[in-house]
């Protein structure tokens, strides 16, 4: 079985913004190939005819009308913020010129 | 070296409902920041979505506007990514199953040649938040807009222009203005313009390398960016170079582009079907009952003002470029104006001052009967066209009768017989025994009906001319 390599592993710790030590790539490019090895043998079922399930309750839509609900008010909208000037969410700059 | 252009263009468009697509948060631009915030376009863990009605029903309009093939069984999917302005880390959009597909718009450019354009899919989603720069070495993010639905609109790789292109885009924005989908605001950013740009040899099948642009907020910065990338593409390819794949950003003000992101790195988005939403599903019936709403499309409205109006094409398509203008006109016409006279006194004065004082056509304050009035004026010779004009600026700032504004300037053709004349027709038909009176030598009754059209004529006729008239057309 093929194991994930470690710069797919810090490919995809990137994508989800994790800073991952030298130990959890091992770990999780062990982990990661268990799991794909895992799905690997469920793809030997043959599935022809068989419709992909996406979600598990036989139900559609649910859907609201087009109607105004009360928003938070400014300040308990950005309390939790780690940083704010009480109206914006701050974070570190995204664009640099 | 000429090469044949190939430009596709991917249209975002800001959903005119009163919430947002996921919560019950208001979609007011420009209100203060955060203000129209909630735990579910916040993203905060373990809020859930529940989908707006309107936003289905304004896809499938504009769906069946474009002549698409609408799913009845379509899906949401996660699209995930990081960016500060989506705190969710991904947003909810479509990817394998968009509401619509295979759609078609028709569009004029060039020489009046009409030329067919395919729309590749609609598909639903929402917005995110903006990032405001300038806060020293921090961003700022506003949640404001995050959460508002959207339908992003992605045409086929058809257009050979930039020209077109424009076409295209002026064409799309019409007919979304016409569902009232959209406000289709571009310096608002309600109506945003991504597009995919690359060059090929004449003749060539496969298309070659394409770069994205990004962040035109106007029509001329759509035309400006793609003018100015092809001419880049142009000189790579002739220097033996290749087109690197990238995203660029349009700098409005240097009137160039740059880099946003390259090949390398390009967005890893992993789509999975949103689990927190369920499919949806619409029928035949409710199609029906949303195509039986779709208001006349510009198409359909041209043929109609060619067909009734017998209008010429230049004054057509711009009547019809906006339908609140259109409207007008048509309501000036049902005042009595003939059609050709009122088209073009809507398409050069009425709009040339809407667009003088930056107000709506429903801001403008001379309401179309006032206009047919002026216009029947001018029809009658009561005041000559020259005239006409300036009793026409005349009543922007003044809303007393036409004929009182005609009067105060004095502007009044002296020798106005026809007038006159009809003045004395309608006196003869109304007082029938006073006519048999007269014509059987009762002369007397000269004063009468002179005082009669004194009357009808506000006071204007002159004596010496409808004295003889009066004989003329009562006498006998």
């Amino acid at each position: 079985m093929t194991k994930i390599s470690r710069e797919e592993v810090l490919h995809i710790a990137k994508l989800a913004r994790l800073d991952l030590s030298e130990q959890e790539v091992e770990t999780y490019s062990e982990q990661l190939s268990d799991i794909l090895g895992y799905v690997k043998q469920l793809q030997k079922v043959d599935t022809n005819g068989v419709q992909p399930l996406t979600h598990v309750y036989d139900q559609v839509n649910h859907l609201r009308s087009d109607t105004n609900r009360k928003s938070l008010n400014v300040k308990s909208a950005v309390q939790n913020a780690p940083d704010t000037d009480g109206t914006y969410f701050k974070v570190p700059q995204v664009i640099k010129d | 070296m000429q090469y044949e252009v190939v430009i596709g263009l991917e249209i975002h468009a800001q959903l005119k409902t009163e919430s947002k697509v996921f919560c019950g948060c208001k979609t007011i631009y420009g209100n203060s920041p955060n203000s129209q915030t909630c735990p579910i376009c916040l993203g905060m863990p373990g809020t859930l979505p529940v989908l707006n009605e309107k936003v289905i029903e304004f896809a499938a309009k504009a769906g069946l506007a474009l002549e698409c093939k609408i799913r009845l069984n379509s899906r949401t999917a996660r699209k995930n990514y990081f960016y500060p302005d989506l705190s969710k880390g991904y947003q909810i959009s479509q990817y394998d199953e968009p509401m619509c597909e295979f759609g078609k718009i028709e569009i004029f450019s060039g020489e009046d040649r009409a030329k067919v354009l395919g729309i590749t899919r609609i598909h639903i989603e929402e917005d995110s938040g903006k990032s405001v720069h300038g806060f020293g070495d921090k961003t700022a993010v506003d949640f404001n807009r995050c959460g508002t639905g959207l339908i992003e609109i992605v045409s086929e790789p058809d257009m050979r222009s930039p020209e077109e292109a424009r076409a295209y885009l002026v064409k799309l924005k019409q007919i979304l203005e016409y569902l009232e989908v959209s406000d289709c605001n571009m310096e608002e950013g309600s109506l945003r313009v991504d597009a995919n740009i690359s060059l090929r040899p004449f003749g060539q099948k496969e298309l070659g390398t394409k770069t994205e642009m990004k962040n035109m907020n106007s029509f001329r910065a759509v035309e400006k960016a793609l003018y100015s990338e092809i001419e880049r593409q142009g000189k790579v390819l002739d220097n033996g170079g290749e087109i690197q794949q990238v995203t660029m950003l349009w700098n409005e003000n240097l009137n160039q582009a740059r880099v946003m992101r390259t090949k390398e790195d390009a967005h890893d988005y992993r789509y999975f079907p949103e689990p927190d939403l369920l499919p949806i599903e619409i029928t035949e019936g409710y199609l029906a009952d949303i195509k039986s709403q779709l208001p006349e499309l510009p198409d359909a409205k041209m043929r109609r003002f060619s067909a009734d109006y017998k209008l010429g094409k230049e004054a057509i398509s711009t009547l019809v470029l906006d339908k609140n203008w259109s409207a007008w006109f048509e309501e000036v016409v049902q005042a009595g104006s003939d059609p050709v006279e009122a088209s073009k006194w809507v398409t050069v004065e009425v709009l040339r001052v809407i667009k003088e004082r930056l107000i709506s056509i429903d801001e403008f304050p001379i309401s179309p009967l006032k206009l047919s009035q002026l216009i029947k004026e001018i029809e009658k010779d009561s005041i000559s066209k020259q005239a006409g004009k300036k009793v026409f600026d005349h009543m922007l700032d003044d809303h007393s009768d036409v004929s009182l504004i005609i009067e105060k300037l004095g502007l009044k053709q002296v020798s106005d017989t026809r007038n006159l004349e009809v003045i004395i027709r309608d006196i003869k038909e109304k007082y029938s025994t006073e006519v048999s009176r007269f014509q059987n030598g009762e002369s007397k009754l000269l004063g009468f009906f002179m005082g009669q059209v004194m009357k009808e004529s506000q006071g204007k006729a002159n004596p010496k001319i409808i004295a003889p008239l009066i004989q003329k057309i009562i006498g006998d």
